[in-house]
Order: structure tokens, then C-alpha cells, then sequence
């Protein structure tokens, strides 16, 4: 599903990140592990076409993503790519649903109000839809910014640290939900993480080293 | 969702801030308009006041009195000429016509004037009610002077000597009430208009004792009227004429359009202040909404990252916030424009001496378009440095920095 190639990040003289080469199949679901700093939220906005690494090729779905520039790029992730960030980043003048509506609108894809309804009654926050994000629990919140990232049934998803504030029991909820969504979907999952509690969770691993500095 | 709901549910999460600049742009909004609409109204209607007359004959001195006088009723007049010059001049090629006016009493402080029927014909008014004047005393009421005083044909009334209301009233020689005009918009529906015979009648009657009888004894070359308006027959009069009247009679000559823009230059420099204190107040807005979006943009920088992250475009975050901001403008710009209107309307209420340029309130001037222009342009200008930074906004350095 998706190929790196050689891929290396650095920021002045400093290295981020470093990988030779990871290949991924189309629905497969992956943890990105590594110690803090080792350049996993790094290498999440590469994949995301966020963050043009200064070395290495990187195609997503067939599409070597160097060959996109501009609004073309911010067009192919609105369709393709699904972002959970560490601080989930809802925005905060919209309330659930329409945040929702915001990346189907964001994307160029028509906005479908009944699969957002859906999409939010399967991950258990149907009845939210009318609240604002500053009015959800945490794991609230969590599950709205899954919601977001799925709808639109995006071929990648990617999470930044999903379990990082939660206790056992909902960490191994969240994964739950981000496989079965993006099994749902049939789209690949990239998880990164440093948490010792989601490896058993995930099928595939990928480690990163620390990079020498 | 789209660009507009999403530009409202941030105008929404800052209520205070956006009424504060929203309403900041209106009143400097509404300052210039309403200086617009009342100089436009004002200026308009001095010319349409004076229009078709191209001279205004009367006594030496200032001509700007003379015009203030003879044509808008506005000012004691430098004073009295001899009617047999002021009938002379009917004898020259040059002119047209010639309308003698005799600015005698007021009523109620409505100006009654000594003239001849071709006033009304000049001014295209049009009996409401009742008939001309034929007989001395004989007075026919503009139609605001007939609504003010609640006159009408059959009622009779008293002058008060000069243009005030107070004074000893001349009740001795009553004027009669035997027509009303229909209104015109034009200075005559504030006049009272009479023979000029009256007006000598009630001044005869009221002694001038020193004067003496001997001195108005009937004989038309003692009689005296104030002014005269006088048309051309040829474009060559406007060259000629004026010299000639100056130069080689003891009448004055002056121009209406010459002396009511020198009017207008001079009224201008205080409107031109108010127009600067205006375009302050727009300024002051414009650097409000500049201070309010740009300290948003640093709340919202996240927002604005996740848009990206979820496909946005630099050019769809400009978009967004430029629209917010010409929403504000918008906003501002209407609510300034309708109250410059309505207080325009209501002018009368809060400025009795400017309630007839009431009439500007419901015309919409070419010069307003330039303060739609500013107001818009105020409101993008506060967004250039804020769009700025969010097309230049690193997303995923923002997206990390939580
Ligand atoms: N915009 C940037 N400018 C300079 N250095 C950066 C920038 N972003 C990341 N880095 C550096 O790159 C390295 C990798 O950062 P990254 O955030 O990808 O690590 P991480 O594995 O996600 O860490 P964590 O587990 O703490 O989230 C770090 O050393 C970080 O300081
Ligand atoms: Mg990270």
C-alpha cells in the first residue's frame, strides 16, 4: 500500500529520522514503535504528505507523492489519508457533527450527513453529536477524532499516540476501534506509539532506532 | 458545512470582539454617509432653488446677501432699490424676463413677498386650492406655509415686520388668504406670496412718518422693490449684463451659481474635518479587526493546521478567513449606511435648521459607493497579514506543538 524508500528527515544538521525501506500491503495494520524523539510523528506526516522528507521516495497507493505539489497534494490527503493527532485537534467552534461535515466538506466530497450519523453511533458517540468539543470527555473526544479521520474511508490511516492518556482498559478500546474501522474501510493503519501496551494489539511492528545526533 | 458557516461559527466564538469592531466600522460608516447625504442634499438643493435664474438684481453690498435673499430666502437683504431701474432693464435685448420681488413681513415666520405672478409660473408651482392674487392683500400660501399654520382660502392674517416671528404685528392692514399652492420642493412652498402693491400698502400704512407721504405718493418711480430675479436671453448676457448692471446703474448684479459655490467651497472645509474624524473611526475599526484576527489566527493556528491535514488548500484558509472579516465589513458597512439613512430621514427631529435636506435620506449617492469601497477595503486590508501567515502556516510543526 505503501513504499519508503531511503527516506531521511533532518531539521539543520540534525536527523529526525531514518529508514531504509518499509513496504506495507494494502489492509495490513502496523504499530510504528520507537522511543521518544525517534521520529515516529515525524514519519507519520511523511506518509500524510505533510512533511516533504529531504531525502528518499515515499508512494502511497501508487502515487509517489514528490509528483504532487500545491492543492493537488492537499486534495489527494483530504481523500486518501486519515490523521488522528496526538491532541486530536478538534476544532472548537464546531460542534461534533460538524466537524464531521468539515472534513467530507474539506476534502471536495459530498457531505453525507447520514454516514456521519452512522459513523458515530458505531464508535459509541451518536448521542454527542450536538456538543462541542470542549464538552467531551477525553475518550470522547478520542473517538470523535477517529470518526473524523474514517470518514471520508480514507486507503491510510494514521494515529499519533492514540492510547497516550488513557488507562488499560480504554487504550485497548481505542485500538480496538481504529482496526475496526479501518478494517471496515479496508484501508491500512499505521499506529505510532511508545506505549509497551499496544504492541500485542497490532499485528505488525516496525521499530525505529534512535537516531545518532 | 461550508466556507460561510464555518467563517460564522468563529465570528460567533468571539461575540464581544465582533460587535466592538463591527459597530466601530458602522459608526464611521455612518458619519461619512450622513455628511454625504446632507451636503448632497444641500448642494442639490441650491441648485434647483436656483435654477432658471441667472441673475439677481438688488441694492450695493454683499452679493452673497443679495443671493441669500433673493433666492433662498435666508437672509435680510442689503436693501431696496427703485422698482422704475429694476423695470429697465426689461427694455434690453439681453433679457428675458425679470420677476421684481418685495421682501416685506413674515408670518409666523414664513416670509411674505411682494411679487408678480410669474414667480409661480417661474417655480412651475400649481394651485392646490383658491386662485391667484388680483386685488391688494390678497396672499396666496406655499404649501408647507399653508400646512404649518393651518390657513387656508377665506382666512385672514397679520404680518410681523422683518423675517423673525416676534414684533409688533401690522394688524391693521390683514392679509387675506384667497389660494394655496402645491408643494414643489422648491423654496416657494415656504413663502407667502402677495402683490408688491400689498407690501407698499402696509408699509403706507404704518407711518414712516419721517418719511412722509410726499415720498411714496403713488407715482411708480418712488416705489422700491428689494430684488429682482432676472433670465437671459442670450448666453452673451451672462458676459455682458452683470458689467453693464454694475458699472453703469446703482443696482448690484450677482450670479447664483457663482456666489452658491463659493458658498459651497466654504462649507466645505467643515464637512471635509468631519470626513477626516470619519475616516478615523474607519481607520480605528480597520486596526480593531486587524488586532482581533490576528490574535485569533494564534488561537485558531491549530484549527487552521488540522484544516490542511483534512485537505484544505492554503488558497481555501485565505478564503475562509477573508471572508470572515468581509462578513464583519459587510455587516458594519449596513448597519452604518441604513442608520446614516435613517437619521437622515429624521434629521428635522435632532437639527430643526437642516429639516429640509430630509429629502437626501432616500437617494442613494454615487459618493456612497466609495464608502462601501472603504469599508471593504478596510476589512481586507486587517486580513492581509493574518491570511499571510495562515498561507504560510507549517502544518506539521503546528500540528506537533500541541
Ligand atoms: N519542526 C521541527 N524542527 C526541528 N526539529 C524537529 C521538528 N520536528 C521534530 N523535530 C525533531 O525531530 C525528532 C523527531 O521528532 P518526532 O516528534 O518525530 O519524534 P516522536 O518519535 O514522535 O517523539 P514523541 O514520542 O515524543 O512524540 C526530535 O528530535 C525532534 O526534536
Ligand atoms: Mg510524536
Amino acid at each position: 500500500m505503501f513504499v519508503l524508500t531511503g527516506v531521511a528527515q533532518r531539521y539543520g544538521r540534525t536527523p529526525a529520522v531514518r529508514i531504509d525501506a518499509w513496504r506495507a500491503q494494502p489492509g495490513e495494520h502496523w504499530l510504528l514503535a520507537g522511543d521518544s524523539g525517534s521520529g515516529k510523528t515525524t514519519l507519520l506526516h511523511i506518509l500524510a504528505g505533510l512533511t516533504t522528507p529531504t531525502e528518499g521516495s515515499v508512494v502511497v497507493g501508487g502515487t509517489d507523492l514528490a509528483t504532487l505539489a500545491g492543492s493537488a497534494r492537499d486534495r489527494w490527503r483530504g481523500r486518501s489519508v486519515g490523521l488522528v493527532p496526538q491532541r486530536l485537534h478538534l476544532v472548537a467552534a464546531l460542534d461534533v457533527r460538524s466537524n464531521l461535515l468539515l472534513a467530507q466538506f474539506l476534502a471536495g466530497l459530498p457531505q453525507d450527513r447520514a454516514r456521519v450519523d452512522e459513523l458515530l453511533a458505531a464508535l459509541g458517540v451518536g448521542d454527542l453529536a450536538l456538543r462541542y468539543p470542549r464538552q467531551l470527555s477525553q475518550g470522547q473526544a478520542q473517538r470523535v477524532a477517529v470518526a473524523r479521520a474514517v470518514v471520508n474511508r480514507p486507503a491510510l490511516v494514521l494515529a499519533d499516540e492514540p492510547t497516550a492518556s488513557l488507562d488499560d482498559s480504554h487504550a485497548a478500546a481505542t485500538l480496538r476501534l481504529l482496526r475496526q474501522q479501518a478494517e471496515a474501510t479496508g484501508a491500512t493503519l499505521v499506529v505510532a506509539s511508545h506505549d509497551a501496551r499496544v504492541r500485542p494489539l497490532l499485528p505488525h511492528t516496525r521499530m525505529l532506532a534512535q537516531t545518532p545526533r | 458545512m461550508n466556507t460561510l458557516r464555518l467563517a460564522l461559527a468563529y465570528a460567533r466564538r468571539r461575540p464581544l470582539a465582533t460587535l466592538l469592531n463591527v459597530l466601530l466600522l458602522a459608526v464611521g460608516v455612518a458619519t461619512i454617509t450622513l455628511v454625504i447625504l446632507l451636503t448632497g442634499e444641500l448642494e442639490a438643493r441650491m441648485h434647483r432653488e436656483a435654477a432658471g435664474i441667472d441673475l439677481v438684481v438688488g441694492a450695493k453690498g454683499s452679493p452673497l446677501q443679495l443671493i441669500l435673499a433673493g433666492i433662498y430666502h435666508a437672509d435680510a437683504p442689503p436693501g431696496n432699490v427703485p422698482l422704475s431701474e429694476v423695470l429697465e432693464l426689461r427694455k434690453d435685448p439681453l433679457v428675458r424676463e425679470v420677476i421684481p420681488l418685495a421682501l416685506g413681513d413674515s408670518y409666523r415666520g414664513y416670509r411674505i413677498v411682494g411679487t408678480e405672478p410669474a414667480l409661480v409660473a417661474h417655480y412651475g408651482a400649481a394651485l392646490a386650492a383658491g386662485r391667484l392674487w388680483s386685488a391688494p392683500m390678497d396672499a396666496v400660501l406655499g404649501s408647507e406655509v399653508a400646512r404649518a399654520t393651518g390657513l387656508s382660502p377665506g382666512a385672514t392674517f397679520a404680518g410681523t415686520p422683518g423675517r423673525g416671528g416676534g414684533g409688533a404685528q401690522h394688524r391693521g392692514t390683514p392679509y387675506r388668504v384667497v389660494g394655496v399652492l402645491a408643494p414643489t420642493g422648491n423654496v416657494i412652498d415656504r413663502l407667502t406670496l402677495t402683490g408688491i402693491d400689498s407690501v407698499w400698502q402696509v408699509h403706507d400704512a404704518h407711518g414712516h412718518a419721517a418719511a412722509g407721504p410726499a415720498e411714496h405718493d403713488g407715482e411708480p418711480e418712488a416705489r422700491e422693490v428689494t430684488v429682482a430675479l432676472v433670465k437671459y436671453a442670450s448666453p452673451i448676457a451672462a458676459v455682458r449684463l452683470p458689467r453693464a448692471i454694475n458699472a453703469r446703474t446703482s443696482l448690484q448684479a450677482a450670479s447664483p451659481a457663482y456666489e452658491t459655490a463659493r458658498l459651497l467651497t466654504v462649507f466645505g472645509v467643515g464637512t471635509d474635518v468631519i470626513r477626516g474624524f470619519a475616516l478615523l473611526l474607519v481607520g480605528a475599526s480597520a486596526l480593531g479587526l486587524f488586532v482581533a484576527l490576528t490574535q485569533a489566527l494564534d488561537e485558531r493556528r491549530h484549527d487552521l493546521a488540522i484544516m490542511r491535514a483534512l485537505g484544505a488548500s492554503r488558497a481555501r484558509l485565505v478564503a475562509v478567513l477573508l471572508l470572515e472579516s468581509t462578513l464583519l465589513a459587510l455587516l458594519g458597512l449596513a448597519l452604518g449606511l441604513a442608520s446614516a439613512h435613517l437619521l437622515a430621514a429624521s434629521v428635522g427631529r435632532w437639527l430643526p435648521a437642516a429639516a429640509t435636506l430630509a429629502g437626501g435620506a432616500s437617494t442613494w449617492r454615487p459618493e456612497e459607493w466609495g464608502v462601501v469601497a472603504l469599508a471593504l477595503g478596510a476589512g481586507i486590508l486587517a486580513t492581509v497579514l493574518p491570511a499571510w501567515r495562515a498561507y504560510r502556516l507549517d502544518v506539521a510543526a503546528t500540528l506537533a506543538d500541541g
